[in-house]
């Protein structure tokens, strides 16, 4: 789109007093970072005067959709978004979703309409405050405070998505047994996987019984870990002496165990995986991200769509289940995490991080993703099904070739998420998380279709599942071939209206390729640009060879457990009635971050959505936890067959 | 200064008949070193988006069938940059032509349209003849009087 008419200001003084990774410099609210989205100038123009004199960091803008793309290529880059409710090009409320799912920052609607029924609407959208014009300074001073009331809500959501996710991946071990099985096509593979199995077997035996309290792989305990593996060599590292050698005092060999098979399918993910991936992960994780948000926010918005999607998710996990083991989970847990990696980066106004956490964000996707589409990618899936990729940062290095691009994003900022420096985990993410980020992208842009194109590329797996959610958000709602959900069509609209490419199935197809190819595409250009041509051509393409849209949503789920093939059969048994509601509850399977907003009630959706944002280590715990408990996840959907379960652990 | 109070007495009227609002004082009182030209940027916005808002209203409303929802988008947004400068009699005409377009009242809407013309001319007359005048005491060294 053209962007003359968009006005936009910058302060020059950016953020300065924002420090990154503490969250709350002592001089805020100074320095508070808002995007002021207003199509009338004047207003514009009084507003960011005002917000001047409150001495915050004000961007304005005068079209939503290019304060879109600004929150979008700065993901870090504003505290609070101020937006109109009247806007010529798109809805306030549409904006507002879209913040809400894609970056979760707090959103502020203004508007000289005052009915109840607006406000209302704003409350409803997940709006943090209603401003009626004309705004006067005063109002505008105090809004610093919807940004800390979002944090605060964010950790303690964390913290509560953690202990679910804990309960839930005792139930993993089984589910990823019946994945590997299916899917294991590779010889290694099943050696390895007998091994997992046995592992998670024992895992599960020994924690079944009681809930144990949670771990939280810090950057500084995987590093440990991942020390230790390497001094033992990892084909001997078991978790008893891995465990021993970590001599971490509370550390159990559960939990050392769950964190290698996490790790190991990392490992596999990397090689497997193509060099060409890097460029994906910033997309992918964004774009990821933003699906999360979507379903949930459509959700939120609808009300009603977490019974509903919660009940389709549940059908369509079942149907999902039986046929294909994928983990379908995985990716949502994978958003989830990777949304956490992602806001606390924002949170804290990091902006090198991006990458970083957009790796990270990826890789953890890809932990999630069991596997989809090649069984080579599968096997890799399989093994390293767990989220073991979450602290790659050793790993990263190895694999550099795969995405030295996301290596090198990985590894710098410690701060952020570990578990996503993991090249291999960049590009699986990327791809992934490009794939997913494409999808928005271009949908909005209909560009090229970059991302997408890889479809045939193996190795991308596991970002199938996720871009897949991205396209499906997009797709599925608008699409309106399901019947279903309906509320969830008048909120998943978001992803709709701007992926207008992305309707008709292509976001769907279940295959992997489509990972793959957004994978591909992705780890070339992080840029949503490149993700757009990609990412259309190669929907298309995979669509192809691929289920119908409609089932595309159980495709997705089953993707991960079996390659295109066995995706396609499986998702047979689903069913192709195109269903906004499966596909939504499809996606929301997927969607980690979506599960955790059905749990948690609508109203809070923002708040719960990204509870990570703000703690790295909680975030790497997190997506470990996510990633385990992807299959508990499901559970607390109520889509116990779905086969989420089958995540690796 | 004799200025000085021409210029208090003239605002004072202003805010006295309705003209002006207490926002306009805000606007103002924004208005700083950094910004000495604010309040007159922010004014010939307002005159530019106004003019076109009233432009595009009564093409709007010339058609053979009116689309009162456009109608009532173009109103609206008036209404928000009028009230946003503290235009309030501007701002109330809208406020009633929006209730005429929710009847959608043709008739109605033509005579809101001309009132919303009407008293758009006379805040743009009132305004540049107050910014004019506090210009001269601004160049005189003197301070603008404020009403509250």
């Amino acid at each position: 789109m053209s962007m003359p008419s968009c006005s936009v200001s910058y302060n020059s003084g950016d953020g300065a007093s924002w420090n990154s990774g503490d969250g709350v410099s002592d001089q805020f609210p100074v320095g508070l970072r808002v995007l002021v989205v207003d199509d009338d100038p004047t207003c514009l123009m009084i507003l960011e005067k005002m917000l001047r004199n409150c001495l915050y960091q004000v961007t304005k803008c005068n079209r939503a959709e290019i304060a879109l793309s600004l929150l979008r290529e700065r993901k870090n880059g504003f505290d609070i978004v101020l937006s109109d409710v009247h806007m010529p090009d798109m809805d306030g409320f549409k904006l507002l979703e879209h913040v809400g799912l894609e970056m979760d920052l707090p959103v502020i609607m203004m508007s000289a309409d005052d009915s109840k029924q607006v406000v209302m609407k704003g409350v409803t959208h997940g709006a943090c405050d209603y401003l009626i014009k004309p705004v006067r300074i005063e109002a505008l001073r105090n809004i610093w405070q919807h940004v800390v009331r979002k944090r605060k809500d964010v950790w303690k959501d964390f913290e509560q998505s953690e202990i679910i996710e804990d309960g839930e991946r005792k139930q993993k071990p089984l589910e990823d047994t019946d994945f590997s099985s299916s899917a294991n096509e590779g010889s290694c593979r099943n050696s390895k996987r007998q091994k997992e199995e046995d592992e998670a077997e024992e895992d599960r035996d020994d924690t079944s019984t009681l809930k144990k309290p949670r771990v939280v792989w810090s950057v500084e305990l995987h590093q440990q870990f991942v020390a230790a593996v390497n001094q033992l060599g990892i084909d001997k590292a078991v978790p008893k002496k891995i465990l021993d050698l970590m001599n971490v005092p509370g550390l159990s060999r559960e939990n050392v165990a769950s964190h290698l098979q996490k790790y190991r399918l990392y490992l596999k993910r990397l090689s497997a995986v193509s060099p060409h991936h890097s460029g994906l992960n910033n997309s992918f994780v964004d774009s990821i991200s933003s699906l999360n948000g979507l379903d949930l926010q459509a959700l939120a918005a609808t009300g009603q769509l977490p019974a509903q999607s919660i009940a389709t998710l549940q059908a369509a996990a079942a149907l999902g289940r039986t046929s294909t083991k994928s983990g379908i989970s995985i990716p949502f847990v994978d958003q989830r995490n990777l949304f956490s990696f992602e806001t606390p980066r924002l949170r804290f106004g990091e902006g090198p991080q991006p990458q970083t956490s957009n790796n990270n964000k990826q890789i953890n996707l890809l932990h999630g993703i069991p596997t989809t589409m090649e069984p080579r990618q599968l096997a890799v899936l399989h093994q390293s099904q767990p989220r073991p990729q979450i602290l790659m940062n050793a790993q990263a290095t190895s694999h550099g070739s795969q995405s030295s691009s996301s290596l090198s994003q990985l590894s710098q900022p410690q701060s952020r998420p570990q578990i996503l420096n993991d090249a291999n985990g960049n590009h699986l993410s990327k791809g992934m998380g490009s794939g997913g980020f494409a999808r928005n992208e271009e949908v909005e842009k209909n560009a090229g279709a970059a991302v997408y194109n890889r479809v045939s590329q193996p190795t991308s797996m596991v970002d199938f599942s996720i871009p897949q959610k991205a396209d499906f958000l997009g797709n599925n709602f608008p699409l309106g071939n399901n019947s279903g959900v309906s509320s969830i069509t008048s909120k998943g609209v978001l992803q709709q209206e701007v992926n207008s490419e992305m309707k008709g199935s292509r976001g769907f197809i279940p295959s992997y390729d489509i990972f793959n190819e957004l994978h591909q595409q992705r780890s070339h250009d992080w840029e949503i640009g490149n993700v757009g041509p990609s990412f259309d051509a190669s929907r298309r393409g995979n669509r192809q060879g691929n289920i119908n849209v409609p089932p595309s949503i159980l495709v997705q789920q089953q993707r991960f457990s079996s390659c295109q093939n066995d995706v396609m059969n499986r998702n047979t048994s689903v069913g192709n009635s195109p269903n906004l509601g499966q596909l939504r509850d499809t996606l929301l399977m997927n969607n980690p971050q979506i599960v955790k907003a059905e749990n948690l009630p609508a109203a809070s959706f923002q708040n719960t959505i990204f509870p990570e944002q703000f703690n790295q280590e909680d975030l790497m715990s997190a997506l470990l936890e996510q990633q385990e408990g992807i299959g508990p996840v499901m559970n607390d959907f109520a889509f116990d067959g779905y086969s989420l379960d089958n995540l690796p652990i | 200064m004799e200025m000085w109070r021409q210029v208090f007495q003239y605002k004072e009227s202003l805010f006295r008949e309705g003209i002006l609002d207490a926002q306009f004082t805000q606007l103002q009182q924004l208005q700083d070193e950094s910004n000495p030209d604010f309040v007159a940027e922010v004014v010939s916005l307002f005159f530019e988006d106004s003019e076109r808002l009233i432009n595009d209203l009564t093409r709007a409303l010339e058609q053979k069938c009116i689309d009162f929802k456009k109608v009532d988008a173009h109103v609206h947004q008036l209404k928000g940059s009028s009230s946003s400068v503290g235009a309030q009699k501007v701002k109330n005409a809208c406020i009633t032509f929006r209730n005429f377009c929710d009847e959608q009242n043709i008739e109605a809407c033509f005579s809101c349209l001309q009132l919303v013309k009407q008293e758009y001319l006379l805040v743009k007359n009132k305004l540049e003849t107050l910014l004019r005048m506090e210009q001269q005491i601004l160049a005189a060294g003197g301070a603008i009087p404020m009403i509250e």
